[in-house]
C-alpha cells in the first residue's frame, strides 16, 4: 500500500510537470510559432500607449527574448519558489506560487485566486454531496423497481437534467424561488465563518441547479450498474446465505456499483470549475468561475495562466485521490 | 399411491397437470425424509412463451444420504435446486408443488421464513467459485457474514468460527488466510471457501450445483472427497447436481436422471449404473468414458440436442432423440410416460416394458464390450 502511494505520488508530480510544460507552451511558445514576436508579447505586459523603449525594457526585464527553455525554467521557479520583480529601484517579491501580476489590477494573481476560492469550494462541495447522495439513491430505487412509474419518471427527469443547460435551469430557479416566491431572496455569497445559516440558505439554489446537472448522470450510472450487478453470481451467494434483501442490496450490490461511481465522481469534482463558471455567472457569485471569465475578457495573461494551472492541478490531484480511493475500494487493484 | 411414499426412495408419480390430490400432501411432516419434494413445477414467462424449467418433479433425500441429479444443460436440474432454496425468483417465475424440509413446507412459506432457513438449515455451493464470491470482501468476512446472520454471536466469535471452518475444509494456515481476498486464492481453495461458507451454520441439507465443473481435474477429486467427508461429519443430506456421471458415481447413493424438466429415471446408484431402464440414461452412460473398459470402445453420443423448454415435444420429451421410440406404436409421441416402478426404489418414465428395457440394455452392453463383462447381473 505504501509503495503504491509513493508510486502514484511520483507519477502525479511528473504529470504536473508535463501539464505545466504544455500550459507554458500554449501561452508562450504557440504565439511565437504563429509569428508573434517577443516585442509583440511584451506589448501585452505594458500599459496603454507605451513607447517602444518601454516595451524593449519590459522585454528584457521579463526575459521574453531569452531561450524558451530558460523562460520555462523561470516560469517553474516562480511557481515553486516565488520571484523578485524589479521595476526601477523597487523590488517586488511575489511569493510562491507566483503566476505574476495581473495586467489589470496590477496585483499578484495567486492571492486573488485564493480569495475567490471559498466561493467555488462551497459551491462545489455542497453540490457534489447533493448529487452523489441524490443520484445514487434515485438510481438504486429505479433499479429495484425497474419498469415502475417511479423508474420511468425519475429516468425522464434524469434525461431532462442531463439535457438542460444550468444557465437555463438556473434562471428558471432564480425567477421562481428568488423573485416570484422570495423563498431564497437576494442570493449572494456570505462567508461560512460569518453566518453559516445564511451561507447555506443562499447556496441552496446554486447547489440544486448544479447538482441537478450531475445527479441525473449518477442516477443513470447507478441504475444500470445495479441492474447489472444484481444478476452477478455473488449476489445469488449472498441470498443463499440467508442475508436480508436490504443487506444484499447495500452491502453486496451497492458496494460493487460504487467503485466505478467513485472514479467518475473524483474526475467530475476535478473538472467542476467548468460547471462552476456557468453557475457563478448565473447567480453572480464571485468565485473562480467569474474570475476566469473576467480574466479571459480582459485578456489578462497571468490570470488566465494561473487559473489554467490551478484547474490542471485540481484534475491531476483528483486523479490521485481517485486512484487511492479505488485501491481502498477494490482489493484487486492493490496487489 | 400415497402410502408407498413413506418409503425413502419412492418418488411421486408425476402427471401432466398439477394434481388436485395434494390434500394428502398437506398432511404434514414425514418422519423419515429430511427433504421431500412433491410435484414441483417452476415456470418462467418470457417474451417467447412460458418456459417450463421444472415440470412435475418429486423426490426425497434422507439425512446422511446423497442424491445425484443428472442431466444435460437445460434439463432443469439447477432450477430444481434453486427452487428448493427459494432462489429461483426473477420476478417472472411461478412455482407450484410442495417442498418439505424437515416437515416444514417451503413453497407456501413466507419469503422471510425461507430466508431464515437459507444458509442455516439448507445451504448451497455454486459452480464457479470465483464469480460466486464477492471480490471486495475477504473470505473470512464472507464466511463470518453467513454465521453472524443466523447466530447471536459477536464479530470476534464469528471470525474465530470462520478460521475454524477454513481449517476444517483444509485451507492451510487459516489464521493468516482468513484476511485474504478471493482473488488471492486458487480455484480449489475458493471452492473450499464456498464449502466452508455453506457449512458454517451446520446445515442439514447441502446442495452442490456442479461443484467441480470449473475446477482442474486434479482438484475435482479433492473437492468431492471433502464434500463426502464433511457429509459424514455433519450427517447432512446432500444433493449434488452435475452433468458428469463420474461425479455421481463417486458420491451419490441415489440418482435422479432429469430430461426436459421431468424425471426420466430414479434409482440407487447401483440401479442407474448397472440396470438403467431409460433410453436417455443408456445414452448418458454410453457417452461416458470408462477406465474399466477397453479403449477401443467408442463413445456413443446421444443424437440431437435437448429440446426447447417452451415447445416441449409431445408425449415423451425424449422421443425425437430416442432410437426406441418407433417400437411403441406411437405411444411415445402421443402419451407422456409416467414414472413406473421397475424394482425396489427404482422408477423409470418410459413406455418400454420392463422386459424390453432389460433386453435392450443387455444388448447394448453386449455390443459395447463383447469380450469384457464388468459383473453386471443383467
Amino acid at each position: 500500500m505504501i509503495a503504491f502511494l509513493i508510486r502514484r505520488l511520483l507519477a502525479t508530480i511528473v504529470l504536473l510537470i508535463v501539464v505545466s510544460a504544455i500550459t507554458f507552451g500554449i501561452f508562450f511558445l504557440l504565439p511565437r510559432l504563429a509569428g508573434q514576436t517577443t516585442y509583440g508579447l511584451a506589448t501585452q505586459y505594458v500599459g496603454r500607449n507605451p513607447t517602444p523603449a518601454t516595451i524593449h525594457q519590459i522585454e528584457q526585464q521579463l526575459g521574453l527574448n531569452a531561450p524558451v527553455i530558460e523562460q520555462y525554467g523561470r516560469f517553474l521557479r516562480a511557481i515553486v519558489f516565488g520571484e523578485h520583480y524589479r521595476s526601477g529601484p523597487v523590488v517586488a517579491y511575489c511569493p510562491p506560487p507566483c503566476f505574476g501580476y495581473s495586467f489589470k489590477s496590477e496585483l499578484p494573481v495567486w492571492p486573488q485566486m485564493v480569495s475567490d476560492m471559498p466561493v467555488t469550494a462551497s459551491l462545489a462541495i455542497g453540490a457534489a454531496a447533493l448529487w452523489l447522495i441524490g443520484g445514487v439513491a434515485v438510481g438504486i430505487l429505479s433499479a429495484l423497481r425497474r419498469g415502475s412509474i417511479w423508474d420511468r419518471l425519475s429516468m425522464g427527469v434524469a434525461l431532462a437534467g442531463v439535457s438542460l443547460p444550468p444557465f437555463f435551469t438556473g434562471l428558471i430557479a432564480l425567477e421562481l424561488f428568488s423573485y416570484k416566491w422570495s423563498i431564497f431572496p437576494n442570493v449572494q455569497y456570505v462567508g461560512i465563518t460569518q453566518n453559516p445559516l445564511l451561507w447555506a440558505k443562499n447556496l441552496v439554489l446554486p447547489w440544486t441547479v448544479l447538482a441537478f446537472l450531475y445527479a441525473a448522470l449518477y442516477a443513470r450510472l447507478t441504475r444500470s450498474g445495479m441492474l447489472e450487478t444484481m444478476t452477478e453470481d455473488y449476489i445469488r451467494t449472498a441470498r443463499a446465505k440467508g442475508l436480508p434483501e436490504r443487506t444484499v442490496i447495500i452491502r453486496h450490490a451497492l458496494r460493487a456499483v460504487l467503485t466505478p461511481i467513485i472514479t467518475i465522481f473524483g474526475m467530475d469534482l476535478g473538472l467542476l470549475l467548468g460547471g462552476a463558471i456557468l453557475i457563478e455567472y448565473t447567480f453572480s457569485l464571485h468565485g473562480l468561475g467569474l474570475f476566469t471569465i473576467e480574466a479571459i475578457n480582459n485578456q489578462d495573461l497571468p490570470e488566465i495562466l494561473g487559473v489554467t494551472m490551478l484547474a490542471a492541478f485540481f484534475i491531476v490531484f483528483a486523479n490521485l485521490i481517485v486512484d487511492i480511493l479505488y485501491s481502498v475500494a477494490d482489493p484487486r487493484v492493490r496487489t | 399411491m400415497m402410502a408407498g411414499r413413506r418409503d425413502r426412495a419412492k418418488s411421486l408419480v408425476t402427471g401432466p397437470e398439477p394434481g388436485p390430490e395434494t390434500s394428502t400432501d398437506a398432511s404434514g411432516p414425514r418422519r423419515s425424509s429430511l427433504l421431500e419434494v412433491s410435484d414441483l413445477r417452476i415456470q418462467f414467462s418470457t417474451d417467447d412463451g412460458v418456459v417450463k424449467a421444472v415440470d412435475g418433479v418429486s423426490f426425497t433425500v434422507d439425512r446422511g444420504r446423497t442424491l445425484g441429479i443428472v442431466g444435460e444443460s437445460g434439463s432443469g436440474k439447477s432450477v430444481t435446486s434453486l427452487g428448493i432454496m427459494g432462489l429461483h425468483s426473477g420476478g417472472n417465475a411461478r412455482i407450484s408443488g410442495k417442498i418439505w424440509l424437515d416437515g416444514e413446507e417451503l413453497v407456501d412459506a413466507s419469503p422471510t421464513r425461507v430466508r431464515q432457513l437459507r444458509g442455516s438449515k439448507m445451504a448451497m455451493i455454486f459452480q464457479d467459485p470465483l464469480s460466486a464470491l464477492h471480490p471486495y470482501y475477504t473470505v473470512g468476512y464472507q464466511i463470518a457474514e453467513a454465521y453472524l446472520i443466523h447466530n447471536k454471536v459477536g464479530k470476534k466469535a464469528a471470525r474465530a468460527h470462520a478460521i475454524e471452518m477454513l481449517e476444517r475444509v483444509g485451507i492451510p494456515n487459516p489464521q493468516a488466510r482468513v484476511d485474504d481476498y478471493p482473488h488471492q486464492f486458487s480455484g480449489g481453495m475458493r471452492q473450499r471457501t464456498m464449502i466452508a461458507m455453506a457449512l458454517s451454520c451446520d446445515p442439514e441439507l447441502l446442495i452442490a450445483d456442479e461443484p467441480t465443473t470449473a475446477l482442474d481435474v486434479t482438484v475435482q477429486a479433492q473437492i468431492l472427497d471433502l464434500i463426502s467427508e464433511l457429509q459424514e461429519e455433519f450427517h447432512s443430506a446432500v444433493i449434488i447436481i452435475t452433468h458428469d456421471l463420474g461425479v455421481v458415481a463417486e458420491l451419490a447413493d441415489d440418482i435422479m436422471v432429469m430430461y426436459a424438466g421431468k424425471m426420466a429415471e430414479y434409482g440407487t446408484s447401483e440401479d442407474i449404473f448397472n440396470r438403467p431402464g431409460h433410453p436417455y440414461a443408456w445414452g448418458l452412460l454410453g457417452s461416458m468414458p470408462r477406465l474399466d473398459q477397453a479403449r477401443t470402445d467408442r463413445l456413443i453420443p446421444i443424437p440431437g440436442t435437448p429440446p426447447s423448454l417452451i415447445n416441449v415435444p409431445s408425449g415423451c420429451p425424449f422421443h425425437p432423440r430416442c432410437s426406441y421410440a418407433a417400437t411403441t406404436n406411437g405411444r411415445c409421441v402421443s402419451e407422456v410416460p409416467l414414472p413406473r416402478s421397475v424394482g425396489l426404489d427404482h422408477e423409470v418414465a418410459c413406455h418400454l416394458s420392463i422386459d424390453e428395457q432389460r433386453q435392450n440394455w443387455a444388448d447394448l452392453v453386449a455390443q459395447a464390450a463383447p469380450a469384457a463383462s464388468h459383473g453386471e447381473d443383467t
